[in-house]
């Protein structure tokens, strides 16, 4: 059996045949060639997959893409505005300044949690951050700079807004 | 276009904006026309006669394509996976080396151990085929802990290794040991326990293989640390495949911590089968089958004894471990807890005498190796940990004792009794810096103050040293090291003056593309923007030995600065011959070439621009080009060290321990770029906090099942696990590396959980608690608090 489906993927509509079982996750990364959205656990927990659905964050890697058909999905390729575009969304520039990577494959779902913890609350404290991450590992960096990051990515989401 | 952009300047990463947008290009995101799906069949049981394997099934089900055994490896006498490093006993016997195929052969010897590779036209098709594989198993009772490996009658997992010992390893002066301790005042001991440890990188192992028949030519894209060792050991050793007709590849790699440093038998099959198969491959491992092929590090018991006169002065030093090997020997196995651990027990102390011995034993679990730090932070524990009780029993302050003991600042070049020679090093530096930072002299106060919360506080101290940068190849060759220690780097200047550097290093997370760069930029005065960093390709980079053991760099780093010297030499030849003056009155600074004392000078894009259109050039004495290449063997190993100090609170109703801060002090020689230097030291601590207080790989005894076989069974530290850490470097220079580098990749793994379970004890000692085993979790700590049996509630 075959699902036909139809959502905005980073701002473009995108119809495509797709089987019952297949994950979000994959969809992505094997059929479209979004390979920016990474699994790096096969039980929910790392985070690695984070993608926004409909605005919020969702965990790529446990959703069905037939669940897709009529949403509205951003993924890590569409974060930083128009596709080819070089620009960065604040929180990535965030993340950048204030060292919040090292081997990147945490990254992408990282950046998805943190713009929708910035968005969900604008004044954000380092509590919140820490505890709005839980579900999100990250082997390297120890969490520090990503803690720093996401408050000053946070702050620049809110400047930004504000203009 | 661009600054210059020097050491000790923290420029933003060049590598960041790719892995910022989604644009990062690891293992699994290839894709190879043609590209087919392999699926590993592992054994399920710990040990296991392999009885045999019907293959009919899966070869019928859709799509499959081939279904290849440890049968087949042998009907190609291909060979078993190398060690790379055989040591021997005290009498010179070398360690027992069972071979280790890369399918299994005859028996299996832990759960995870490869049975069968499944390759279909899809993954689902592999998967589904590999379950209709059906292998006849003839299970054996597992042993999985070390104490129980070397019992009279325990499991054998090899006929010719008696006990399961693999090598009765020692160092050191046992007599002088002996006689240091019948005059001691006082002896400390200490049973210990130095938990198994899963390593967990971000991205899991993956690997494609393609075989090109008009070429003969083999291309290996693999998450490794390594990938001209992973040429030499798996074409040389055990595909027999020609070192020019191997290609190994390892591009953006999503972490590493030593896990991704071995050759593994997955890289050795996908590249044989993509031959037999006549098409690419890719095999990606879920996380659960990480959990059971990843190399696991630690995983030791020891005994451990201190000898002290009566002002608490270390007379001498005494240990016994057990270390566990797992099923086979891995790549670095058996040199870990007895090269890399025996010669670090010396630690920052002037102990006279020191004695170790080390049984490294095989049993059935997945084979240990390498894991940030490797060897070392065992040795730090069990000092670390030994220097607490022996203070605590004679009534001495924990700093003082340390103090008493440290060797001082003057004394280095500092010779240990065990092998090594420290280099340079200031521990009461870094002691007297870390107790101010972690505002000591006010912990009573803060300890006061849980105490009305029906808390306990406390505060723990870790002081070490390690070695790294691993060391000069003579001495590694006695030590047993069956390959070299040396890196290499070449600089190709192009003709209009940017820079692309190979180099036989990794960069998975450390920032090599930006470091390295900042050495070019400002050696050879080039802007930073006109630098480029290669890595991870043995097509592209003439050779190099990669990225592990904190040697990047230390010793990648040297021959980077020994190359762009050379760069420097030849365009000094070149200016003399353009500036009509002698070659030794050629200044070279900030990008010009000049005659001393004069104004005429060339710029470097100019003398690069001359090597290359050569028309007015001296032919006669000087190849045209500029490009130099250096290969380095390092003098010695390096010695960073340090001091942390780490302070807990405990929920007396819960067992809950919480790191309410977090102070280091570390020496790591010259730091080039202080952001990357902080970053690797938080990510270091945070895993060695996570060996303290989380972590812990759980064998099933008899079974052999691993029970903590996925990120829901093994807790990982998060974000709400740690406090800000408080991080400042106390550098003394390595009087042996070109820049003064000492590395930094692993002090914070090699400090942290003495630092963090010494806290543990502190805080509740006054129950009578000596020592906690890792990871101390709240049930461990609940069951220590209800065996004090005290009204814990009322303090």
């Amino acid at each position: 059996m075959i699902v036909q489906i139809s959502f905005t993927l980073n701002g473009r509509p995108t119809t495509i045949d797709v089987e019952p079982a297949t994950l979000v996750a994959e969809l992505l990364r094997e059929r479209l060639n979004l390979t920016g959205t990474h699994i790096g656990c096969d039980t929910s927990q790392c985070g690695a997959c984070v993608v926004h659905l409909d605005g919020l964050p969702v965990k790529s890697c446990t959703l069905l893409a037939a669940a897709l058909d009529g949403t509205t999905l951003l993924t890590i390729e569409g974060l930083h505005g128009a596709p080819g575009s070089n620009q960065m969304h604040p929180m990535q520039e965030a993340f950048r300044e204030h060292h919040g990577l090292q081997c990147g494959f945490c990254t992408p779902g990282m950046l998805m949690t943190a713009v929708a913890l910035a968005t969900e609350k604008p004044d954000l404290t380092e509590a919140d951050v820490r505890h709005g991450l839980e579900g999100n590992i990250c082997r390297c960096t120890g969490y520090q700079n990503i803690v720093v990051s996401v408050m000053a990515g946070a702050a620049a989401m809110n400047a930004a807004r504000g203009e | 276009m661009g600054n210059v952009i020097g050491i000790g300047a923290s420029p933003k990463r060049k590598e960041d904006q790719r892995f910022l947008t989604g644009r990062g290009n690891y293992v699994s995101d290839i894709k190879r026309p043609g590209m087919t799906a392999g699926v590993f069949v592992r054994s399920p049981h710990g040990h296991a006669i392999l009885r045999g394997i019907d293959k009919s099934a899966a070869l019928a089900s859709p799509g499959v394509i081939a279904v290849l055994t440890g049968e087949d490896a042998a009907a190609d006498k291909l060979g078993s996976l190398p060690c790379g490093w055989g040591i021997t006993d005290a009498k010179g016997v070398p360690m027992k080396e069972p071979p280790f195929p890369m399918l299994a052969q005859g028996k299996v010897r832990f759960v995870g151990d490869m049975v069968a590779f499944v390759v279909a036209e899809t993954p689902a098709q592999a998967s589904a085929a590999a379950e209709l594989l059906t292998v006849e198993y003839e299970v054996l009772p597992s042993v999985v802990g070390v104490l129980e490996a070397v019992r009279p009658g325990a499991p054998q997992l090899f006929d010719d290794v008696p006990n399961n010992i693999c090598c009765d390893w020692e160092l050191g002066d046992k007599a002088a040991v002996e006689t240091a301790f019948r005059k001691a005042a006082h002896v400390a001991k200490l049973s210990l326990v130095n938990n198994r440890l899963i390593g967990n990188p971000m991205e899991p192992r993956a690997a494609i293989a393609e075989y090109e028949p008009g070429t003969d030519r083999f291309t290996l894209w693999t998450t490794s640390q390594f990938p001209h060792v992973v040429r030499f050991l798996m074409g040389a050793l055990v595909l027999n495949i020609p070192q020019h007709k191997l290609r190994v590849v390892a591009p953006d790699v999503g972490g590493g911590f030593g896990v991704k440093q071995f050759h593994y038998g997955e890289e050795a099959v996908i590249t044989w089968a993509a031959k037999r198969v006549m098409r690419p491959i890719k095999w990606v491992a879920s996380r659960s089958e990480g959990y059971v092929s990843d190399r696991h590090g630690r995983d030791h018991v020891t005994e451990a004894e201190l000898a002290l006169d009566e002002t608490g002065k270390f007379l001498a030093f005494r240990v016994n471990t057990l270390a566990n090997m797992g099923g086979y020997l891995s790549t670095f196995g058996p040199n870990i807890p007895t090269n890399l651990y025996g010669p670090l027990l010396g630690g920052v102390y002037t102990t006279p005498a020191i004695y170790c011995n080390v049984k490294v034993v095989f049993t059935n679990t997945v084979p240990v190796d390498a894991y940030r730090g490797a060897g070392r932070p065992e040795a730090t524990f069990v000092l670390e940990r030994i220097v607490d009780v022996a203070a605590s029993e004679m009534g001495i302050d924990r700093v003082e004792i340390r103090r008493r003991n440290m060797i001082p600042k003057e004394a280095y070049p500092y010779q240990t009794p065990v092998l090594v020679q420290y280099d340079s090093g200031d521990p009461m530096g870094c002691l007297d810096g870390a107790l101010v930072a972690a505002d000591v002299k006010n912990f009573d106060i803060r300890k006061a103050e849980s105490a009305r919360r029906g808390k306990f506080r406390g505060l723990g101290y870790s002081t070490y040293v390690e070695a790294c940068g691993l060391a000069p190849s003579r001495f590694a060759g006695r030590l047993g090291a069956r390959g070299g220690l040396y890196e290499s780097a070449t600089v190709r200047v192009h003709p209009t003056g940017q820079v692309t550097v190979m180099i036989g290093t990794h960069n998975h997370g450390q920032g090599h593309e930006t470091t390295f760069a900042q050495i070019v930029s400002e050696k050879l005065g080039v802007a930073f923007d006109n630098v480029d960093i290669v890595f991870g390709d043995t097509d592209r980079v003439q050779f190099g030995m990669g990225t592990y053991g904190s040697r990047s760099l230390v010793v990648g780093g040297a021959a980077l600065s020994k190359a762009t010297d050379k760069v420097v030499a030849k365009g000094k030849k070149i200016a003399a011959h353009l500036l009509e003056a002698a070659e030794v009155d050629i200044q070279f600074e900030a990008g010009k070439f000049s005659v001393a004392g004069t104004d005429r000078m060339k710029t470097f894009e100019e003398i690069a621009g001359a090597a290359y259109v050569p028309h007015d050039y001296p032919l006669e004495v000087l190849e045209p080009g500029l490009e130099e290449q250096a290969y380095y063997d390092p003098v010695n190993f390096t010695y960073p060290g340090g001091c942390h100090i780490a302070e807990v609170e405990i929920d007396p109703e819960t067992g809950t321990v919480t790191l309410v801060n977090y102070t280091a002090v570390d020496d790591v020689g010259t730091v080039i770029n202080p952001m990357i230097v902080e970053g690797q030291l938080h990510g270091g601590i945070v895993q060695g906090v996570g060996q303290a207080l989380y972590e812990n790989a759980v064998y099933d005894e008899g079974s052999g099942q691993l029970l903590s076989g996925s990120l829901m069974d093994y807790c990982m530290p998060r974000a709400d696990h740690m406090p800000m850490m408080n991080i400042a470097t106390h550098s003394t220079l390595c009087t042996h590396t070109p820049m003064g580098v000492k590395g930094c990749g692993e002090v914070g793994t090699i400090g942290s959980p003495a630092a963090v379970i010494n806290a543990v004890v502190d805080a509740l000692s006054h129950l009578g608690v000596t020592h906690v085993d890792m990871p101390a979790t709240p049930n461990r700590i609940w069951r220590l608090l209800q065996n004090a049996s005290l009204p814990v509630a009322a303090e």
